[in-house]
Formats: structure tokens, sequence, C-alpha cells
């Protein structure tokens, strides 16, 4: 019943935004399958208004090879099984694009849906664009053919956050705490590994995992980074975890640096400014809204006109439905099988000017990568977050080639 | 150490509001009611929206009675017309009393969280100790249940209705022989039990997170409450609550693995092999799970519960 809500909704929207004239021949439905109640809604919710932006960008310009573009939204909870049922449910629908960002989880569950779905339907070849799981086994041992990640996966961000850490002399104890499943403990295997390589003198003072989405009070374990002594967080926390760690953090008055995958996500930029930790929460992404490049900063200034002021969190979204739509209109198809090999090795040029391709190899994605923290707005700063009158501002730039760690995928190609 | 202790006695004193209620619904009408964590959820909710017109002291009394009103009519119009064909009926009613009123949160407020703000009079940090802050508003919270918890003591034991409810709770007929409106004493406790868990919902809404799924996850924590302290005893349900707040707070503070305790005994840690993730489980990690593993315990070894009298 919520999903067919929440489908309603998209449409509504959709016709809106073509001014009630929405045509009636055949569209290309594209279906996001992510969590849309519960505790990660508001991240999920965030991501439809993402994806339908572009998908109204993508139809202004006449759509690809003539139709029109759709999306569907179903809500998977969070959960393995819903998001199985989720993806069927879509592709009887009519999808044969399927995307979903949020919990490794729900990825893999999706990659080894899609692989069989595949096996066992030829010619009716669904491909699976993910933008957001970041579980580096997807694009490695789990690697497959109708898989495509836009997001830097987690070894990715942590080598260019261990080293951004390396020129940090001032950091001595680190404290990393994440979620209890796949993507979580991805995160702390690398920051161990790539810790001890690069910077053998700190000390790795707490290794924390918690279930996912669940907790409400992060008050003890707050308690327990206190007692740690460290002086710096690693958190790979993503949703309501991040935001709810900020938050217990500002409560006790905690004064330590963070450094998040996600902390700018629902919820955060507000608590981190209760905390007062200016300068001191970095978030490691693919890009920030105060990157001065006049098409982002116009980009950003409309997006948050339609969003009621919430910022363009998912530069990824746009990479990844861009790249979708050149890649269906240079192969003239919409066919996944047809458009899928030219999406392989897809080069393009993102929103900042810089160079960015799609390995074939892998079907991973990569770009540069930018550090930034939380900041009172200052400068040549134009965007803040959540009207709290503090905004992302760069602090390091990663580039794409420092960003390229090798792969295991051994792609099998369908024949 | 002193902060966990806060921590802990205040989840085990909002876990009591939630369960006296719960326990005493339970024992007087042979009911375990499903439904009690959504009126904690409709507390939280009717607090959210009172404070967003009347402001914050408005809801910490309204939506109380509210949900207490509500509470009382669903027992009158609702229970007491299913329990003619018994308790499985009965139960089934609150079970799906449930979703009914999660479905209704969810049309009325909808599937994300609701920005439910601790109100400006208390936003401030009451204390610092060791560097470490404490919110005002959690001492406030602890400070509501706790006189909560000492009124109901009074009530029970010192008044008249109190007695009448402790004869109806395990004499119904011989209370209803002597003359008292036994229907009408149901209808009130089951109210005002409801009552009680908004009030819960009230205060815990702005700390935690007011959002639908609140009540599936305090839901199944109450019965280990109710069940651990033995059915309609409150001293029972009191101590379970304690005790359950404190294992979950403390149990996030212990880095200690089985295969530490393997090691500390000199067979080793085991590092590979099938098993080997089990054995670097630490106890925070399988915090959450250790109250059902007490309550499983507990009908094993002692069905009537810490302090109760009948068999669940």
């Amino acid at each position: 019943m919520p999903t067919r809500y929440g489908t309603g909704l998209a449409v509504a929207a959709l016709a809106a935004g073509l001014g009630m004239t929405a045509p009636a021949f055949a569209q290309v439905k594209i279906a996001f399958v992510d969590p849309l109640s519960g505790a990660m809604a508001p991240i999920g919710e965030h991501g439809v208004k993402h994806f339908q932006y572009m998908i109204d960008k993508i139809n202004a310009k006449g759509g690809v090879n003539g139709q029109k573009m759709e999306l569907l939204t179903y809500d998977n909870k969070l959960s393995p099984q819903e998001t199985v049922i989720a993806a069927q449910k879509a592709i009887d629908a009519g999808a044969r694009i399927l995307t979903l960002g949020n919990g490794s989880g729900a990825a893999a569950a999706m990659i080894d849906f899609v692989n069989k779905h595949n096996d066992r339907n030829p010619g009716k070849e669904v491909v699976y664009l993910n933008y957001a799981a970041v579980d580096p086994a997807f694009t490695n041992d789990k690697c497959s053919y109708w898989h495509f990640r836009w997001d830097a996966h987690s070894d990715i961000k942590m080598q260019a956050l261990t080293t951004y850490i390396k020129g940090k002399p001032s950091i001595k104890k680190i404290y990393l705490i994440n979620q209890d499943y796949s993507f979580g403990h991805a995160v702390r295997k690398a920051a161990n590994e790539m810790l001890k390589a690069k910077r053998p003198d700190i000390q790795i003072v707490g290794d924390e995992l918690h279930p996912l989405a669940k907790i409400t009070d992060f008050a003890p374990y707050i308690a327990k980074i206190k007692a740690s002594g460290a002086d710096s967080v690693i958190t790979g926390n993503w949703g309501s975890d991040i935001a709810l760690l900020l938050k217990a953090s500002a409560d006790a008055g905690l004064q330590v640096d963070y450094y998040t995958y996600y902390a700018g996500g629902a919820g955060g930029p507000t608590a981190i400014k209760q905390t007062g930790l200016k300068d001191r929460v970095y978030q490691i992404t693919e890009g920030i809204a105060n990157i001065n490049v006049k098409e982002n900063l116009a980009w950003e200034e409309e997006f948050r006109k339609k969003s009621a002021g919430q910022g363009w969190w998912y530069p990824r979204v746009r990479n990844e439905m861009e790249m979708l739509a050149m890649a269906m209109n240079e192969a003239k198809s919409n066919d996944p099988k047809v458009f899928a090999e030219k999406l392989r090795g897809l080069k393009y040029k993102n929103i900042y000017g810089k160079d960015t391709y799609m390995r074939a190899e892998d079907h991973q994605f990569f770009q540069d990568i930018y550090i930034s923290a939380l900041t009172p707005m200052a400068g040549d700063m134009k965007f803040d977050e959540e009207n709290s009158g503090w905004g992302w501002k760069l602090t390091a730039t990663i580039p794409m080639a420092n960003t390229d760690v090798a792969t295991t995928c051994k792609m099998a190609k369908p024949s | 150490m002193i902060f966990s202790t806060l921590n802990g006695v205040l989840y085990g004193m909002l876990l009591f509001l939630l369960a006296s209620g719960l326990t005493l619904i339970f024992s007087m009408m042979g009911v375990l009611n499903f439904a009690h964590a959504s009126f904690y959820m409709l507390g939280a909710y009717f607090g959210f929206q009172i404070s967003q017109w009347l402001g914050f002291w408005v809801a910490l009394v309204a939506a109380p009675v509210l949900v207490g009103l509500i509470g009382a009519a669903v027992e009158r119009w609702g229970l007491r017309t299913v329990h003619k064909w018994g308790h499985v009926p009965e139960l089934l009613f609150t079970f799906g009393l449930a979703f009914v009123v999660e479905e209704l949160v969810q049309m009325v407020w909808g599937k994300l969280p609701v920005d439910y703000r601790v109100p400006a009079l208390l936003d401030f940090s009451a204390f610092e100790l060791f560097g470490t802050t404490y919110p005002a508003f959690r001492m406030f919270m602890l400070l509501i249940s706790v006189a909560i918890f000492l009124v109901l003591l009074l009530v029970l034991t010192r008044s008249r209705i109190g007695l009448i409810i402790q004869a109806a709770l395990t004499h119904p007929n011989m209370v209803a022989m002597l003359g008292h409106n036994v229907p009408k004493v149901f209808m009130m406790v089951f109210g005002f039990g409801c009552g009680l868990a908004a009030i819960a919902g009230v205060i815990a809404g702005p700390a935690l997170v007011t959002q639908p799924s609140m009540a599936h996850v305090l839901g199944p924590i109450l019965f280990v409450v109710v069940v651990f302290g033995g059915l309609g005893s409150l001293p029972g349900a009191f101590i379970a609550s304690l005790l359950i707040g404190l294992i979950q707070t403390f149990a996030i503070a212990i880095n200690y693995s089985l295969g530490d305790a393997l090691g500390a005994i000199g067979i080793g840690r085991p590092i590979s092999g099938a098993l080997s993730d089990m054995w670097q489980v630490t106890v925070a990690q399988i915090g959450p799970v250790v109250p059902y593993l007490m309550l499983v315990l507990i009908l094993i070894f002692r069905p009537t519960g810490l302090m109760g009298t009948r068999e669940t």
C-alpha cells in the first residue's frame, strides 16, 4: 500500500512537471528502490527528488531516443527481502532499469536478483545502476556485468581519507565506529589496514560496530568514545545513524574531529552546528555545493528552489542519469543489453569540468574526490546546509589518478 | 560510568512508565495488549502536534489525557465487545489495533521522523563532569518518570481506588459481588495505562526519535519487562525495567568477546576457520539481544517471573 502511494505521488509529480501533457506512448521506466519508510526514509525521499529532477531535465531535452523517462518508486524498507520483491514488482510494471543506493545488504540482494533474472529471461535483461552502495565487493569478487556503480567505493574513500590523515600529525588516537553489516565491516577493515600502512604511530583506541538503523540514542557510545581518549573519530555511518551520533555528541559536548563518509545527510549539519565543531567534522564526497564553478552553483540554486532549500546531496545521481541518457542515445537503443555495452568505459565531463570515466573492467566510476569541512558561512561560500548558516568548505581535493585502486574483478560477459 | 548509569536508569524508567500500565492491564484482564507501545507512539505524536500549537508544557498534560481517553474508548467499545468471544479474539484485536495505529500515524504525520524538538527552556546542559555534559532535558525526563512512579505507588497502596484495583487483580468476581463496577475499573485502568504510556511518549519523543517505527522498536522489549518482572507485579516490572535499561546501556561499554575469554583461560584465540567471526563478536554487539535471552531463561527457570505469583 505505501508503495502504491509513493508511485502515485511520483506519477503526479511527473505529470505536473510535464504540464499535464504526459504522452500516452511507451516510456522508459526507471525503478527507484530504496527505504521510503522507517529511520532511513529521509535519505530515500531526498533521493527520489534527485532522480525526479534529473528525469525532468532529460525529458525537457527530448528524452532518450524519442522516448520520455518515467520514475517508479518502491519502498524496500532497507531489507534485502523487500528489495527483491520490489525489484520483481518494478519489472512486472515494465521497468528495465533499476536503481538503488542505500544499504549494501539490499544492494547485494539486488545484484544477485538481477544476475538470476537475466540468466532466466534472455531478451528481457534488466540493469542495476548503483548510486550509493559502496561495499567494495560489488566491483571486486562479486562484480557483475549488469551492475554499474557511480559512488566511489569504501576502499577508494578510505584511501583518500588516509592520504589526508597522513599529512596531519596532530592525529594520535582514532576511534572507529561503524554500522554492523557488510559496509561498516569494509570501512573498519580498510581503516585498520590503511592507517597501519600510512601512519603506524596512530593508535586505534576503539573499533565499534553497532546495529544498523536501530539505535535512537547514541549517548552510551559517546561516553565510550570519551572514555577512550580519542582525538578523532572515523565513521562510515549514514542516515539516522550519523545524525543521531552527532546529536548525542553535541548533547555530551564531546570535542573530537570527525572523519565521516556521510555527515552531510539529513540532520547531520544541524547537529554539527549544535556541537560547535567548527572545521572539525569532515566528509568525503564526490562533490559539494560550494565548488566554485558557475554551472555547479547555478545547478544548486535551481534545485534548492524546488526542494524546500535542501541541497543537491548526490552529484553522483547527476553523473549516473546523464551518462545513462548518453549511453542510450549513443547506442540508439533503450534496451539494457545494448546500451550497457556503451556504458562500459564511457568517458564523461562532470559539472565541475573534470574528466571522469566508468571503468570497463569492473563497472566502477572514477572521479576526483573532495574532502570538505562544515564551517560557518564565510568568504566565497555560497550555500549553507539545513538553514543552519553553516556550509561545506573545500579542504582538499584528491585527483582521480590517486583514487585508482586495483580490482580483482573477472567480469563474465554474457553471450 | 556515572553517565552510563544515568542513561541506563533513564531508559529503565521510560520502560517502566510503559510496563506499569501494561502489566496492570495484563494481569487484570488477561489480555496481552499488543497495542500498548502504539499508545506510547500516539503520545509522542500528540505531544509533537500540541507542542507545535500550544507549547510543550500544554502538550505534557494534554497529550496523555487525550491518549488516555482514546485508550478508555478502545476498552469500552472495542475490547469489551470482543471479550465475549474469549481471550484469543481479544489478543488478535490488540494485535490488529497496533497496525491500524501505525498506518493512521503514517497517514496523518507521514513516514518520515517529525521534527520534535526539546523545549527551549530545557535546552541546555544540566551539569558537566570530567568534561562531559549531561542535557537538562534528560534530567527532566528522569525526574518526571520518578515522580510518576512515586505517585503510582501511593495511589495503588494507599488510596481506596488502589485497593479496589489490587483486589480486582486477583479476585475480580469477588470484587464485583461486593458491588463494585469491575468493568468500569477495567476501563479506567486501561485508559490510565495508555495515558502513562503517552507520558513516556511525550517526554521520550524529543530525546529519541519520533517516527512511525518507534512502537515496533519498543514493543517486544515491553513484553520482556512484563514477563520477566512477573505478571501484575509493579515492583517486578520496576526492577525488570531498571535491570534491562542498565544491561542495555552497560553492555555497549564492554568490549569483551568470546575469543578473549578463551584466550584468558589459556586455550588461545581461534582466528581462522568457519566460525572465526563468532569468536570476535563482542558483548557490545550482542547487547540488544541480552533482554530476550533473559526472557527465555526466566521462562525456563522461573515461569512466574521475578516477583509474580501466577504462571504466564
